[in-house]
């Protein structure tokens, strides 16, 4: 996956009904591991929960003062900030398995993830190399 | 940022402001570089870290950024204001900031690569946000409980620590200290410019804390262990090595408090900043000596910080007042400081950090230890020896009159540990319990006084109520008496005086009497000597009548036989005439 440049786009959601599913990404930059992540993420998101998420990229390079709320210290941190409690996964999301064991996905959804609606729209966030 | 490695030739120090501890480290700590304090949980590591950042930020104008892995903000900011620092106020000010960083395992599900930038990044975010110099991280350790991967955790451990370097910043890093390595996790393996190791331990349910400069690459620095004191005016370590002997001297004298003691050091008294130790066994009047002689220093309107090691104040102030001290109105007037605890209570090394805490605040001219001998309770002779030492290096340092009293054993006039610190000591005075005639007595003499002409003399010493007061023993007869034999030594020579005294008079009245005698004797023997002599006289008138008139007799006789009156013829022929 390729970052894209889409200005403020610091959140990207999908456009569903509600948002059962907020997900938060926060990476450092555009390193191999974030693009990793997002790609990994992305990718789990909408074979299990497509059009049930919200996927919000912070960049703590561009805004290091929100790596405090929610207790960044590893990147890239998955954090899922609904529904609640909130999880977190770090790394870089490479193991599917474990980011469905870590999300809560399998048990909470069970074999609800036929939803198959189109839509997701990501915009990651804004390249901070420039 | 990148540091110019060439610039260190002298190696920049970064003062803590931390009692102590620049001395020991000649400086602080290394400046730009990060620090290891290690040690067990409950040795102060978190206080250190928190004054290094506190005395930064409001002595030496370097903001600092305290990351907590463990106690909360809130948690630290409460422990921390009983020691007077008000962390959310030198947060609003921003001269600190905090940043709490939780990690919990069983919250945290790792898949795949990371990395820990998130902890840099904030990290930096804090240090720009107030322009900090200084950074404390208590206690890293915590990633490796809370991250399953140490492989990462050490990789960028070593990251953050060159990170940190590069910044400038100025780092304690906490370690809890583990079995065989410094600390736990081998953090000591990263943090190679200083490695500073705290220690609690407990002897003979004693407890002492010590401190101890492992490491300090490109510095000389303090290499013993050095007791160190939390109390409430937070972290003091005290250099335990003696400060040597190169301390100023005054030739100014101050009195003993008794004007007659004062004459056995040649009407002196004692030297101003020299060591004074009373022994003497129970009873024999050191506490009454030291208290007078506190008494003396109020007086003089000077300070005086008393350490009783056996009585309460108010017990002392009580107890001398039946020796007609009063004690009590020299600490109302605040220039009589009167301490008291149990020698058992803390270790000697915190003793001694008492001592100075409290010399430096009060700062006496007289301070008195009232008895030093008790001190044993808390360490082994030597140990107090070096104790002593210490103490008394530094109050010579100040010019502070020190008076020691020292308990000694019944019957032997010098006990080992008085002998062990008697190089110390400038004057000794040695307090006596004479037994003689089922009564006992005080007897007072110098043992010695350097540079003072001091008194040979045993003299008795008397705890009146109207103070101490000395006596001339009775030295006659080829001993010493004291006391009531004294007392009746004296009566008995008065007595013998005024019988020899009497005697004399009455041979002088009996000679007079015999004067008397003898003159009457003389002026009737005169008396009858004249009688005679005019008796002579007479006689002798007498004669010369009869004398006379035989003369004229004789010589009628021959006129008459001659016919020719050889008496005058006007006189005869009158006769004649008239007879015819």
């Amino acid at each position: 996956m390729k970052a894209g440049a889409t200005g403020k786009g610091k959140k990207a959601k999908t456009d569903a009904k509600e948002q059962a599913w907020n997900l938060r990404l926060y990476v450092a930059g555009q390193t191999q591991k974030s693009i990793t992540a997002f790609a990994n993420l992305k990718k789990i998101c909408e074979e299990h929960l497509a059009g049930e998420y919200s996927i919000e990229v912070i960049d703590l390079v561009k805004n290091p003062q929100l790596a405090k709320g929610d207790q960044i210290i590893a990147l890239p941190t998955l954090v899922r900030k609904l529904p609640e409690p909130i999880k977190k996964i770090i790394g870089d999301l490479a193991n599917t398995e474990r980011v469905l064991v870590g999300l809560d996905i399998r048990s909470a959804r069970g074999g609800a993830s036929q939803k198959l609606e189109a839509g997701t729209d990501f915009a990651p966030a804004p390249n901070p190399m420039r | 940022m990148v540091k110019k490695k060439h610039d260190s030739v002298v190696l920049a120090k970064c003062p803590t402001g931390i009692k102590g501890l620049d001395e020991i480290t000649r400086g602080g700590l290394p400046q730009g570089r990060p620090t290891l304090v290690c040690g067990s949980a409950g040795c102060g590591k978190t206080l250190f870290a928190m004054e290094f950042l506190m005395h930064g930020a409001m002595q030496f104008g370097e903001p600092g950024v305290f990351m907590t892995f463990e106690e909360t903000p809130e948690d630290l900011a409460k422990n921390f204001i009983s020691l007077g620092f008000d962390i959310h106020d030198m947060e609003s000010r921003g001269l600190i900031a905090m940043d709490h960083v939780r990690i919990e395992r069983s919250e945290v599900e790792e898949t795949g690569d990371y990395d820990l930038e998130g902890l840099f990044i904030r990290l930096g975010s804090a240090i720009d946000a107030i322009q900090a110099k200084r950074v404390v991280l208590d206690t890293i350790e915590a990633l490796f409980a809370g991250l399953s991967n140490a492989a990462i955790v050490r990789a960028e451990l070593r990251r953050l620590f060159h990170w940190l370097k590069a910044r400038g910043v100025t780092a304690i890093i906490t370690g809890e200290s583990g079995d065989k390595l410094l600390t736990r996790y081998g953090l000591e393996e990263y943090v190679a410019d200083c490695v500073i190791l705290l220690d609690f331990r407990i002897k003979e349910q004693i407890a002492t804390r010590r401190l101890r400069i492992i490491k300090y690459r490109g510095s000389s620095h303090g290499a013993d262990e050095y007791p160190f004191l939390i109390d409430e005016g937070g972290f003091s370590i005290l250099p335990i090595t003696s400060l040597g002997l190169d301390y100023p001297v005054t030739n100014k004298h101050i009195t003993t408090g008794v004007p007659k003691l004062d004459a056995m050091f040649d009407g002196k008294g004692f030297y101003r900043g020299s060591t004074v130790l009373a022994s003497g066994s129970a009873g024999t009047g050191k506490t009454s000596l030291a208290a007078t002689f506190a008494d003396a220093a109020c007086r003089r309107g000077e300070r005086c910080l008393y350490f009783a090691f056996e009585e309460s104040p108010s017990q002392i102030v009580r107890n001398m007042g039946s020796i007609g001290l009063d004690l009590g109105r020299w600490v109302k007037k605040g220039l009589l400081r009167l301490h008291s605890t149990r020698p058992s209570l803390y270790g000697l090394e915190m003793h001694l950090l008492t001592f100075h805490k409290l010399i430096e605040q009060f700062d006496p001219q007289v301070f008195v230890i009232d008895p030093i001998s008790n001190l044993t309770a808390a360490g082994t002779a030597s140990e107090v020896n070096s104790i002593l030492t210490r103490l008394i290096d530094y109050l010579k340092m100040r010019q502070i009159c020190a008076f020691f009293t020292d308990l000694t054993h019944l019957q032997s006039s010098l006990d080992g540990a008085s002998e062990e610190i008697s190089s110390l000591i400038d004057t000794w005075i040695l307090l006596r319990a004479i037994e003689r005639n089922g009564e006992r007595n005080r007897g007072i003499y110098v043992l010695k006084s350097r540079g003072i002409d001091h008194s040979n003399q045993i003299q008795e010493f008397m705890l009146t109520n109207q103070g101490i007061d000395l006596i001339d023993v009775y030295t006659g007869l080829g001993e010493v008496l004291t006391g009531s034999a004294r007392v009746a030594q004296e009566a008995e020579e008065r007595s013998t005086e005024l019988a020899c005294r009497h005697e004399a008079e009455h041979r002088l009245r009996e000679q007079e009497l015999k004067r008397q005698a003898l003159e009457a004797k003389i002026a009737a023997l005169r008396a009858a000597f004249e009688e005679e002599t005019k008796e002579v006289h007479l006689i002798a008138e007498e004669k010369r009548k009869r004398q006379a008139v035989q003369t004229e007799s004789r010589l009628a006789m021959g006129r008459f036989r001659e016919g020719k009156p050889s008496e005058p013829p006007a006189k005869r022929a009158k006769k004649r005439l008239k007879g015819a």
